[in-house]
């Protein structure tokens, strides 16, 4: 096994459940965990949707996989980047996604937020400080 | 292909996971367990209730580091280990503690 | 003589919505499903162009994709009604014909 630990970033684009391509990122992220890389994602466009909290899948008989993203702090994935112009566009806040925290093993196993709302000009210095980037 | 629990037939796949997570149930659990030949006892009920807590919360069968951490997280180091887990579960919790907890595969299971 | 317009794609990705909005006339009805739904809520950067069409048109989402993608009634447009599966089968029938934007 290489000891290179790469930088890579999952770029999520598409709302949850029109399509399987949020699911699918969500499952190549948690398989891609088990390789030890420095992983983030990354909520734009239609992909800030996907975090929306309250989300029932019941009458539509597909698996509601939103709290899967909680489970991502378990994976060492705890850079999830929303942008903030994203969520304007579409009339969403911070407050209108689920929270996601995860535990940090350097302080005490605090829990710490994994999303981090940042701008466009932040998102695109992001993606340029990337090794790898997949596109969903 | 099919279990017979209490003389109903539940069903499975060719590598013996339910195929409704809906029809589990503990004299189900007993009968996975018999046909991986894993007799049950509070250890391992405690490690298949785990994994049907964090299927709850969570909608996924968490990897087996993930369950290994999480256990030793809240059941303490003894066991939370590989050896432990293992010892309970010979062909892997995995494999074995996943499907006779009713849940899918765990993602990335190979 | 009217037309039920269904719209399935999100407002923010594709011109879909804006352009089903744009051929429907008076006494039409547009219903949002799937991904469509998001535009049936308040605040939202194609809302003014939905509440604009909403006197003239009737404008329904889907109650079932509305509660999947995590919208609550508060957030709709005012003007903008939910139905459940019999309500889009209802739409279906009381108009003359069905066009799918997709």
């Amino acid at each position: 096994m290489s000891e290179v630990v790469k930088k890579f970033l999952y770029v999520n684009r598409k709302a949850p459940y029109g399509t399987i391509y949020a699911l699918e990122a969500l499952e190549v992220v948690l398989i891609g965990a088990a390789f030890d890389q420095d992983v983030s994602m990354a909520f734009l466009d239609d992909g800030v949707f996907q975090l929306v909290k309250d989300q029932n899948t019941k009458e539509i008989g597909v698996k509601n996989f939103s709290p899967t993203f909680r489970a991502l702090g378990d994976y060492e994935v705890t850079k999830l980047y929303v942008e903030a112009e994203s969520l304007a566009e579409r009339g969403l806040t911070e407050d209108d996604l689920q929270e996601i925290v995860y535990e940090d093993e350097d302080d005490d196993w605090a829990e710490k937020p994994s999303i981090r709302i940042v701008s466009r000009d932040e998102m695109a210095a992001v993606m340029a400080d990337q090794d790898v980037i997949l596109s969903f | 292909m099919s279990y017979q629990v209490n003389g109903t037939a539940v069903e499975h796949d060719e590598e013996g996971y339910i195929t409704n997570l809906a029809d589990w149930s503990k004299d189900l659990a007993e009968v996975i367990a018999k046909a991986e030949e894993v007799e049950m006892t509070d250890e391992h009920w405690e490690v298949v209730n785990f994994l049907r807590d964090y299927y709850e919360e969570y909608q996924i069968a968490p990897a087996v580091r993930v369950l290994i951490k999480a256990v030793k997280k809240t059941m303490g180091p003894d066991k939370g280990s590989n050896k432990y887990m293992y010892e309970l579960f010979p062909y892997g919790p995995a494999k074995q503690a996943c499907k006779i907890a009713g849940l899918p595969k765990p993602t990335g299971c190979i | 003589m009217s037309t039920l317009h269904t719209v399935n794609k999100s407002p923010f990705s594709t011109q879909t919505l804006l352009s089903c909005l744009s051929h429907a006339q008076d006494g039409d009805a547009v219903l949002m499903i799937e991904d469509g739904v998001y535009g049936a809520a308040k605040g939202t950067g194609v809302a003014d162009a939905v509440a604009a069409k909403a006197g003239k048109v009737s404008i329904y989402v889907l109650q079932g994709d509305m509660a999947a993608r995590g919208i609550d009634a508060a957030r709709l447009i005012d003007g903008i009604s939910a139905v459940d599966y019999a309500g889009f089968v209802r739409l279906a029938a009381e108009h003359d014909r069905a066009q799918a934007w997709l």
